[in-house]
């Protein structure tokens, strides 16, 4: 469904590109061996070239470059085999050097292709612009003290990507679906945890708006630094109606960088292009080129994991899956894996994509958990099935299983034993049910007699009701018949 | 007691080695020196209980038979390296209070051979400027005056500190470093030998930055062999400077007394400009033909884009000093002037923090790299920069290295006001395209003016060829026989 703002002039549809920044994986930082762990103590991650002490000087983190190459990769994007550092210049309490070290005409990465896994099953196909290497800045924080702002450096140098994406996507809707592949492919690849709280990746939007027909790009706002995927959302909308309703009332919508304040729920300037930075950009003397060869791209190349596209059409076509459901599964690589590992061990990929995506993830994200959290492993969730399939419980009982299963997290076959659960498909014992039901029931019997069929599920649900569910249905059914007829 | 100050390193090394003297005895003459001269205003900070430390050390050393190349040696370390526990201030007083709690890679070099540092030397601010008198710590005196004459001289810049102390054997070696002819004019200037190696041989690790794509270090002696042990010393791979060169220094004490027969000297006509000080012009026909009389073959050469060199190394280096010298900003260490904003708060500490010429060249910086300009200033000047190498390329595919003036003059009067900047730039004009190109340079110091006043001789080779730069340059020592400066013992 295309997204198109009905406005009194006519019908408008939005243009959106974004820039993520994506904190890389690594131990260390960009250029210095300090630590990256979040949460430190302040300015506990700091070596001297992230506080800019005098004379220190960066050196590339080799890590950084193959987690940069490793996200080129997956993004099948275009891998630029000689990259150039330049210097960010702008003066800023938290930005000790004084500049950003960032790569500016020459990114390690060029063109590549994003696909979006729409919720109605569909996709379609975002273009990366480029990936390019750069260092986090620290954090000044204003509210410890009335007049003065404290620093802290840990974050300081600390790998970023920016990942810029082509201006093609078209909806708020394609938009958050772009910052959720985005963060599984980079979380397939290990290269970004791709938390959004605690900011290791982080969105500024381009938006711009234009009449449905129209192949134009008109003036675009950027909102800066938008801290979680509904709020991207929720910033797009906004500010595409923002430019419709200046555009039909004559004005119009200057270049300029906004920011999204989530409690209105509305985009404000931060900074209008006559204040826009002159960033003077030249390459860091300090840096030579980064220069690596085919043989390097083809060692990486060779360790990247099936990515959530390729497990995608592998589940659609190995697991009879629909592209919905198989894109349900593949978002997280764990939940993919744990799919598939019931799937296997049932023995039935249909049962397990029902209890893993409908009933297990259900409960896990109501609960806010992650499958690693859940209180219901692989292996017995599998067995449960098993149960199922044997016939050992009916699907009503496993329900009640499953219930027990997530409180007390014990094996299926372990609760049925405990609790008796068990299923009787022993005759002897439901023909002496049976007769006491149909001995305390002759009026009933005697219409069923007279042709009343239907009654006999009636004495089905009875005979459920005495043995605490625990009949199986179909040989109680088959039992009823027979004795019925006599 | 001789005095041990007229010793070189060499024969220092010797004795020591002998137990003629102690170490500690060496060091005492040179601090002993060092207070006497005080008026030259060489040193900012003077470590002399430090180096009585260093040089007790030294001689337990030599005592244990474990004497390192430089062992006892006292040198001066100009005050742009990093020096551990020691205040290190670029000669600027934005770095007002800054010690680091880091060594620089070459002083680290230096101090782990042996050698005992007597304190930091001044410098012209940021290592920006060819007379030693932007420092805010005051200008050095040149040890020469003019004969008859007691006016001051500036002893070049911006190593004029350490040029000063080694020529008035205040410190019997000195580091400098050189951006655009750092090393090699104050060198001429005091007549003493300064050499910057290729770019990319000494690590820039802990040395403050000017304009990181030129900045090189390089050792001021008063002997070519004394340079020779101080660079085979200070040289050296380091992972902690990207641009640093992964490549074996070659032995450059081994290879002196080779000689230069054989060898092709290239004279590059656009070094020699109409108006070129006569003085100048004779000494360097002087020393083509030492050259000539030592068995070398001298030739006549082209360096075509010569003339762009001095107006692109002013807009390459300001334009990374701009940036280098953001990072005093009054946040983490130095001067800091409290504003009501963080801009006032940056705006009065630079003001305060930076002198003239420092921002004068973090203007021009600025500008050229401004949206708009960046095309036609630093782009362009970056393609002049690599013809310029490119000329020394062609060059040296016919000759082995070129010979040159040091600087267009003898030094100047500390008096003689130089009001306009780009009159004290051209003092550059003749070092500044090795700089450009990567490759290394020396000053020799080749003869007396009429005024008794040093004048040094530039000898160039191509890139990684410190070997050759060396056999010219102990030739033309040989050659010259410069009585050094004649001072009072």
């Amino acid at each position: 469904m295309a997204y198109i703002i009905k406005g009194e002039t006519g019908d408008w549809e939005v243009v959106i590109g974004l820039e993520v920044h994506a904190q890389v994986i690594s131990a260390s930082k960009l250029f210095s061996g300090a630590s990256t762990t979040f949460g430190s103590d302040p300015n506990s991650n700091v070596a001297f070239v992230d506080a800019a002490m005098p004379g220190m000087l960066p050196v590339i983190n080799a890590v950084a470059v193959e987690q940069a190459v490793r996200t080129g990769l997956g993004l099948k994007a275009k891998i630029n085999h000689r990259s150039v550092f330049a210097r960010k210049n702008y003066f800023y309490a938290d930005l000790p050097q004084g500049y950003q070290i960032s790569q500016f005409d020459q990114p390690i990465v060029g063109e590549g292709i994003l696909v979006l896994d729409m919720p109605d099953g569909s996709s379609r196909a975002v273009g990366i612009e480029r990936l390019h290497l750069e260092q986090d800045a620290g954090k000044s924080i204003h509210d410890i003290h009335p007049t003065k702002s404290f620093i802290d450096l840990n974050r300081a140098g600390v790998t970023l990507m920016e990942i810029v994406s082509k201006p093609d996507m078209r909806s708020p809707d394609e938009a958050g679906a772009y910052l959720k592949k985005l963060r599984s492919i980079m979380r397939y690849l290990g290269t970004c945890d791709g938390n959004m709280e605690e900011g290791s990746m982080r969105c500024d939007a381009n938006v711009s708006v234009r009449p449905v027909g129209s192949t134009e790009l008109r003036t675009r706002c950027e909102i800066k630094n938008v801290n979680s995927m509904r709020f991207v959302m929720q910033a797009i909308e906004f500010e595409a109606k923002r430019h419709v309703d200046v555009y039909e009332n004559g004005g119009k919508i200057d270049q300029e960088t906004r920011q999204y304040d989530s409690a209105k729920g509305e985009t404000r300037t931060m900074r209008s292009k006559e204040f826009a930075h002159d960033y003077r950009y030249f390459p860091d003397p300090d840096l030579l080129p980064l220069v690596f060869d085919d043989a390097y791209v083809a060692s990486i190349k060779a360790t990247l994991p099936e990515l959530p596209d390729d497990k995608k059409e592998r589940f659609i076509s190995q697991y009879c899956l629909t592209p919905y459901d198989a894109g349900v599964l593949v978002g997280e690589k764990e939940n993919a894996d744990f799919y598939e590992k019931v799937a296997a061990q049932s023995g039935d990929w249909k049962l397990a994509n029902s209890w893993v995506s409908n009933n297990l993830f259900a409960v896990l994200n109501a609960r806010n958990l992650s499958i690693a959290e859940s209180p219901i492993s692989a292996d017995n969730l599998s067995k449960l099935i098993t149960l199922i399939k044997n016939d050992t419980i009916s699907n009503r009982l496993a329900k009640d299983v499953f219930e027990i299963m997530l409180e007390t997290g014990k094996a299926p076959d372990v609760i049925v034993e405990e609790r008796g659960m068990k299923q009787i498909t022993d005759t002897g014992a439901l023909d002496k049910a049976i007769d006491d039901i149909l001995a305390a029931n002759a009026d009933k019997v005697a219409q069923v007699s007279a042709g009343k069929e239907a009654l006999i599920g009636w004495f089905v649900g009875q005979v459920m009701k005495a043995t605490q569910g625990k009949a199986n249905p179909a040989l109680c059914q088959e039992l009823l018949k027979k004795k019925l007829a006599q | 007691m001789t005095d041990l100050t007229r010793f070189t390193i060499a024969q220092a090394r010797d004795h020591l080695r002998k137990k003629d003297f102690t170490a500690l005895e060496l060091t005492d003459a040179h601090i002993t020196a060092m207070e006497k001269y005080r008026h030259l205003n060489a040193f900012i900070t003077e470590t002399a209980d430090l180096a009585r430390e260093r040089a007790k050390a030294s001689d337990f050393r030599i005592k244990n038979s474990d004497a390192k190349p430089l062992e006892g040696i006292p040198l001066g370390i100009k005050d742009l390296f990093c020096t551990q526990g020691v205040q290190t201030t670029a000669g600027s007083h934005i770095l007002k209070g800054f010690t680091p709690n880091y060594e620089s890679t070459v002083s680290q070099k230096l101090r782990d051979a042996g050698s005992v540092m007597l304190g930091k030397l001044n410098l012209d601010e940021f290592a920006m400027g060819s007379s030693n008198m932007t420092s805010h710590f005051g200008n050095v005196v040149n040890p020469w005056k003019a004969r008859g004459h007691s006016d001051d001289l500036a002893p070049g810049g911006s190593s004029g500190g350490s040029a000063a102390a080694v020529s008035a054997h205040l410190a019997m070696g000195a580091t400098g470093t050189d951006t655009g002819g750092s090393i090699r004019q104050p060198a001429a200037f005091c007549g003493i030998v300064g050499v910057k190696p290729t770019y990319g041989r000494c690590s820039r690790w802990g040395v403050v930055a000017f304009a990181s794509s030129l900045d090189q270090a390089g050792p001021m002696t008063r002997t070519v062999r004394d340079a020779a042990i101080m660079l085979n010393v200070m040289t050296g791979y380091d992972p902690k400077d990207s641009t640093s060169a992964a490549m074996a220094m070659p032995d450059v004490e081994a290879v002196l007394g080779k000689g230069v027969k054989g060898m092709k000297i290239g004279l590059p006509k656009q070094y020699r400009p109409d108006g070129l000080d006569a003085e100048v012009g004779t000494l360097w026909d002087k020393g083509a033909q030492w050259l000539k009389e030592a068995g070398a073959e001298v030739i006549e050469i082209d360096l075509p884009h010569t003339k762009y060199a001095l107006p692109t190394y002013y807009i390459v280096a300001p334009a990374e000093a701009s940036s280098n010298l953001a990072r005093y900003d009054g946040v983490r260490y130095g001067l800091r002037v409290a504003g009501n904003s963080l801009d006032e708060m940056y705006a009065k500490t630079r003001a305060a923090g930076f002198g003239p010429e420092v921002k004068r060249r973090i203007l021009i910086g600025t500008y050229v790299l401004s949206a708009g300009y960046y095309d036609a200033y630093y782009l362009k000047a970056q393609k002049v920069r690599a013809l310029i190498a490119q000329d020394f390329v062609q060059a040296f595919a016919k000759v082995d290295a070129i010979l040159t003036p040091t600087a267009p003059t003898a030094a100047f009067g500390l008096n003689d006001k130089v009001v306009d900047p780009v009159a004290m730039y051209l003092n550059d004009v003749f070092t500044v395209p090795a700089s450009l190109a990567g490759i290394p340079g020396s000053s020799i110091p080749a003869g007396l003016t009429a005024h008794g006043l040093p004048l040094g001789l530039q000898v160039l080779t191509k890139r990684w060829d410190e070997e050759t730069l060396f056999r010219v340059c102990q030739v033309l020592e040989d050659s010259a026989k410069f009585p050094g400066l004649i001072g009072e013992s």
